[in-house]
């Protein structure tokens, strides 16, 4: 994977894969929960635009360079993270889905209020500036080899996260809760710490994405996002390491080649979710690894 | 005075829409995502109506329901039937991804912008009350809305059909061997849920325009209000329906910049206080 994305700027246009491997990241980060955990939350766009909105905010405002810009967002992400979190880990099914998607819908229309988000308008022409004062961002193929390391560090995050005993801790609370509260597992903190997680690596993607783009608006916060990304990972495979990246660049791919034709967009977008649902719930990733009897 | 009856309307359609979820939710188990795409082809269909048949008002308040909550059974029928069997999470991106098809066709064809549907010529005008003026239109969607919200209750609690219903949601292998359909009643209950939306869809028609996402955002504010009522509480979803449509009227009187949040405000602390809800049964497991 690592090779092919290395190559791929010089064949394909790079601000369409910058796009598609924040995208990539940020379904990683909600994959973590839905798939490792089994909670599908609905309000995953506030962690992207939030995020979003901190880092261009820190850039364009406060005058940060570009690596201190990204990490505020994504620390803007995180807290907010904890906050909702602490809040709607206590449900479950589709309570959590309900209550974090309110939950996103509030912080939806603070953005719009807000004075310093600019509202309808967003935070326009946000300087790319120079990352670490050595690497020139304005140049396209720099700024890809950036995206590309951000979205790399955060893979292996989710990667490591997901291999490791605390990985496996959540599967079994995904498999049976009471039971590992009962061998003595306190399911509610792994919960929050896992939820916490996703929202800092989703700030990471939202953060980098208003830095490449230069701009945040209220698309990223806006729920149809949240909706999106749970396509993402559905098409590419619920609970695999691989599926939301292949998701992500597929959905990313649909959007630019239907992007002329308007509303078409959203019907194929619901066509594929009622066929995922329907016949293929596994993802492409899945039934892949379906095929080559080995999880992927 | 005024924002009391602009919250009342407004909590009229947040009943009449959260009623119709928690009836879903209730026997199906499932957050019916495309409930406010229903809602919106309600008012499609009065339009249609009006513009190819000539058929007025009246004649939609009966018919929408009926053709919307067709449209529900077929849906049952032919795909969310399959996925009972499954984790309740996935009858949720199912008619999640309903709900982008049917509002993706509507904005293909008629875009974004509001088509108008005139008050029934009955119901036009107002009365002056002496230190307010109430237009009959708006008066009549409160009472309607609070006499069908009310029926429903009386039918779910109080009658036969009823306590089959909510016997088969409590354990439904028990209540079929007993020799009732179950998979029948299911399918109808989703009708019906659907035709309130399709219903309080006809209703707002006049009121807001018909516009192919006049329900998208609306049903977020819905899920809230459901989830401060308590999940498939039917008095709970009627009672925070109409109180939480009038506390949004007056915090846009107070204090206009947070009317948008207040709701969701609201369920955040009844959240934290009540985590089933104002009404709800402790949350079961599942």
């Amino acid at each position: 994977m690592v090779a092919v994305l290395v190559l791929a700027p010089f064949f394909v246009y790079p601000v369409f894969l910058m796009k598609a491997l924040c995208f990539a990241l940020f379904a990683c980060a909600f994959n973590l929960l839905i798939g490792y955990v089994g909670l599908l939350s609905f309000g995953h766009a506030v962690f992207l635009g939030g995020a979003g909105y901190g880092s261009a905010h820190a850039a364009k405002v406060w005058g940060f360079p570009p690596e201190a810009a990204i990490l505020f967002g994504t620390l803007v992400a995180a807290a907010l993270g904890v906050v909702i979190g602490a809040l709607t880990i206590r449900s479950r099914g589709i309570y959590f889905a309900n209550i974090t998607l309110a939950f996103a819908q509030m912080v939806y229309f603070f953005a719009v209020q807000a004075k310093f988000t600019g509202g309808e308008d967003g935070i326009q022409s946000v300087p790319r500036g120079v990352f670490l004062g050595l690497l020139d961002l304005r140049r396209p193929l720099t700024m890809y080899f950036v995206v590309l390391a951000i979205f790399l560090l955060g893979f292996l995050i989710v990667y490591r996260a997901i291999h490791s005993p605390f990985g496996q801790v959540l599967k079994a609370i995904r498999e049976n809760e009471p039971r590992a509260i009962s061998l003595g597992y306190r399911a509610e903190h792994y919960k929050l710490i896992v939820f916490a997680l996703s929202a800092t690596l989703s700030g990471l993607a939202g953060a980098t994405k208003a830095i490449v783009f230069q701009l945040a608006s209220l698309t990223d916060v806006h729920w149809t996002m949240s909706g999106e990304v749970v396509l993402m990972t559905l098409l590419g495979g619920l609970g695999t390491v691989f599926g939301p990246v292949v998701g992500a660049f597929i959905m990313i791919g649909l959007e630019n080649y239907l992007a002329t034709l308007g509303a078409w967009v959203t019907i194929v977008q619901g066509v594929i979710f009622v066929v995922c649902v329907l016949i293929f719930r596994r993802g492409v990733v899945g039934e892949l690894g379906r095929l080559l009897r080995r999880p992927l | 005075m005024g924002q009391l009856l602009i919250g009342l309307i407004n909590g009229a359609f947040y009943a009449m829409l959260s009623l119709g979820l928690a009836v879903i939710f209730g026997l199906l188990n499932i957050i019916n995502f495309a409930h406010g795409a229903q809602y919106m082809l309600g008012a499609f269909v009065a339009y249609f109506a009006l513009q190819w048949a000539g058929l007025g008002y009246w004649w939609s308040l009966l018919l929408a329901p009926i053709a919307v909550g067709l449209f529900g059974i077929v849906l049952e029928r032919t795909m969310l039937k399959r996925l009972y069997h499954l984790d309740h999470l996935y009858g949720l991106l199912l008619t999640f991804g309903i709900a982008l098809i049917v509002q993706g066709v509507f904005r293909h064809e008629y875009g974004s912008s509001g088509l108008p549907y005139g008050i029934p010529s009955q119901l036009s005008g107002g009365y002056n009350l002496g230190f307010m003026f109430l237009p009959t239109y708006r008066a009549w969607v409160i009472v309607f809305s609070l006499a069908v919200c009310l029926a429903t209750w009386y039918v779910i609690e109080r009658t036969r059909l009823g306590s089959s219903l909510r016997a088969a949601t409590e354990n439904p292998a028990l209540v079929q061997a007993f020799g009732i359909n179950v998979p029948r009643m299911i399918t109808l209950t989703y009708g019906f849920g659907v035709a309130l939306a399709a219903l309080a869809g006809v209703l707002a028609a006049p009121i807001y325009q018909v516009n192919p996402l006049m329900g998208a955002d609306l049903i977020i504010v819905v899920f809230a209000v459901v989830v401060i009522g308590g999940l498939g509480s039917i008095m709970g979803s009627i009672v925070t329906g109409f109180a939480l449509g009038v506390v949004e009227g007056f915090t846009k009187f107070f204090y206009p910049e947070a009317s948008n949040t207040v709701i969701f405000v609201i369920m955040a602390v009844v959240l934290l206080v009540r985590p089933s809800g104002l009404f709800g049964r402790s949350t079961r497991a599942r």
